[in-house]
């Protein structure tokens, strides 16, 4: 049992009150709040031991840059990776998308080839993936779905041909909570020889990861929907790949030595770390990661999935509405629609009553046309979220529909 | 009446209202007031862009006088393109051109409204005075 009680008072903004009233924070999906532990680690970063990494001859910057390391050992051993050289800190799940497609994609797609995805995945995980096949003149394969909400892993085994040369799937979909059978996609890809990128934005801060049981290539994630800082995520890449590619930037910290004609690279994975990093949002994943694992990550999935649960079955009984995304694998997400109101308008009031949801396509408009809607209102649980939270957003949405009646 | 008489008639409408989801809720019943646009004007050519819910404003000058017609596919927004209207609609091109939308301002509503919901109603604002700086000749 969590003690909700207490994890609420960790969270200092859950306090906070809109037109008056208090706070139902149901945008995890977006990002998601912080501890005060992860903001004390922010602020005590810039308040006593501000200073550069890695090049530094004093004391606060090898203090920092051990700090910053240390965090890199963190994430190595929450996502259960092999060696510390495979965990690359970037800017957030896009920027890692964007690393893996342009330096390994580079590398590894000529003319006529072909990239699988699924069509649910969100824009930061298609846009990197058509630039690059556009300029290399390979094809984009959708894998399709079902009125579920679950991709057809059918559809998937028929794309899969010697052309295909990457597979870039989601964890989790942003939009429907759907939690694809990875597992399986990477199995069957691996027979292929072909080599798999999870986004696991949307799973991280919701189950447990272990990057070498699911044997993926890649795995990227952002710090924010953790519980961590804006501005920066993770790109985890087997070594034998990330030995392979070319560095994405260039500048600081990547090189060995410079020469006006030519450079040495640094070895991993500064080789990928290119320039000084946001080293206090760096930091704060490491209180992140002790949090969660001090709730304990299965114990977060399934009292999230019990939120979930409660407030799907409140929100049927309300006539009109839809749930988009009905499957049984899900993680805490809650998408639905009213039948002849618009998304926004729903939201809007929501936000008027101290509900914060998403509403829109959620940067996923392939899906949002796939499924023959404009968009969704989403409501994501979090597991700082309470039962009596769920009953303020069913009442909310309620009288959003009886106003716009 | 005058653009500043149904102004501060619209601002005396929403003083009474306390808390924003009783001034939305007000908003929602104006929406009802909304002069719909005919179907052959909801069209590409008369959607305002840049606003996050698709509005569409068609305008018609007769006797030196405008009046506008509108849709919009949320609710909200139709309550909001009707306030403009109501306010802007049956006056000459001059003072639609020249009027200084106060009413705006004084009943919040630039404060119910998210960074780039105001710009959706600048934006229509802005096309209003568009579509009536061309009547001025």
């Amino acid at each position: 049992m969590l003690n909700i009680k207490k994890i609420r008072r960790d969270f200092p903004i859950l306090k906070r009150k809109i037109y008056g009233h208090p706070l139902v924070y149901f945008d995890n999906a977006a990002t998601t709040q912080k501890p005060q532990k992860v903001i004390d680690t922010i602020n005590k970063f810039y308040i006593y031991s501000n200073s550069n990494i890695h090049r530094g001859a004093h004391y606060m910057s090898d203090e920092a840059t051990i700090s910053y390391e240390k965090v890199r050992a963190s994430v190595k051993s929450f996502i259960n990776s092999k060696h510390l050289e495979e965990i690359i800190f970037t800017k957030g799940t896009t920027d890692s998308i964007n690393l893996v497609a342009s330096s390994f994609g580079r590398l590894i797609i000529s003319e006529g080839d072909e990239i699988i995805i699924t069509i649910m995945e969100h824009h930061s995980n298609i846009v990197p993936w058509q630039m690059i096949c556009e300029e290399k003149k390979a094809k984009l394969l959708t894998i399709p779905i079902n009125d579920k909400g679950g991709m057809l892993f059918d559809e998937f085994e028929k794309l899969l041909s010697i052309k295909t040369k990457f597979i870039a799937i989601t964890h989790v979909s942003n939009t429907l909570g759907t939690i694809n059978p990875i597992k399986k996609i990477i199995n069957k890809a691996h027979l292929f020889n072909v080599p798999v990128l999870i986004d696991g934005a949307q799973a991280v801060a919701h189950t447990k990861i272990d990057v070498q049981d699911l044997d993926c290539d890649f795995y990227v994630f952002s710090a924010h929907k953790m519980y961590a800082s804006t501005g920066v995520g993770i790109l985890y890449g087997k070594e034998k790949w990330l030995n392979e590619m070319p560095p994405y930037q260039g500048g600081g910290s990547m090189i060995k030595s410079v020469n006006i004609n030519k450079s040495i690279y640094s070895e991993l994975p500064h080789k990928f770390e290119a320039g000084t990093p946001n080293i206090a949002g760096i930091m704060s994943i490491d209180p992140a990661i002790l949090y969660m694992e001090d709730v304990g990550l299965h114990e977060i999935e399934d009292y999230e999935h019990q939120l979930l649960e409660y407030a799907t079955q409140e929100i049927m009984k309300i006539k009109g509405v839809s749930i988009i995304g009905i499957m049984d694998d899900k993680t805490s997400i809650l998408s639905f629609i009213v039948d002849g109101k618009h998304p926004s308008d729903i939201g809007i009031i929501l936000d008027k009553l101290g509900v914060a949801v998403r509403t829109g396509h959620h940067c996923t408009e392939p899906l949002m046309r796939c499924l023959n809607i404009s968009g969704t209102v989403r409501a994501s649980f979090a597991f700082y979220n309470t039962f009596q939270e769920v009953d303020i957003f069913i009442n909310a949405v309620k009288l959003a529909i009886k106003m716009l009646n | 009446m005058s653009i500043q008489a149904k102004q501060d008639e619209i601002i005396a409408e929403f003083s009474s209202f306390n808390s924003p989801v009783d001034r939305y809720d007000h908003i929602i019943k104006i929406a009802k007031e909304l002069p719909i646009i005919e179907k052959q004007y909801k069209n590409e050519d008369c959607l305002i862009k840049g606003c996050q819910s698709k509005v569409w404003l068609h305008s018609e000058f007769n006797n030196n006088i405008v009046a506008f017609t509108a849709d919009s596919d949320t609710v909200i927004t139709k309550g909001i393109i009707a306030l403009l209207i109501r306010v802007l609609s049956g006056h000459t091109p001059k003072e639609i051109f020249e009027s200084d939308l106060y009413f705006i301002d004084k009943i919040g509503m630039n404060k119910l409204f998210s960074p780039i919901r105001n710009n959706g109603l600048l934006e229509m604002v802005k096309q209003i005075k568009l579509y009536s700086k061309q009547y001025m000749g």
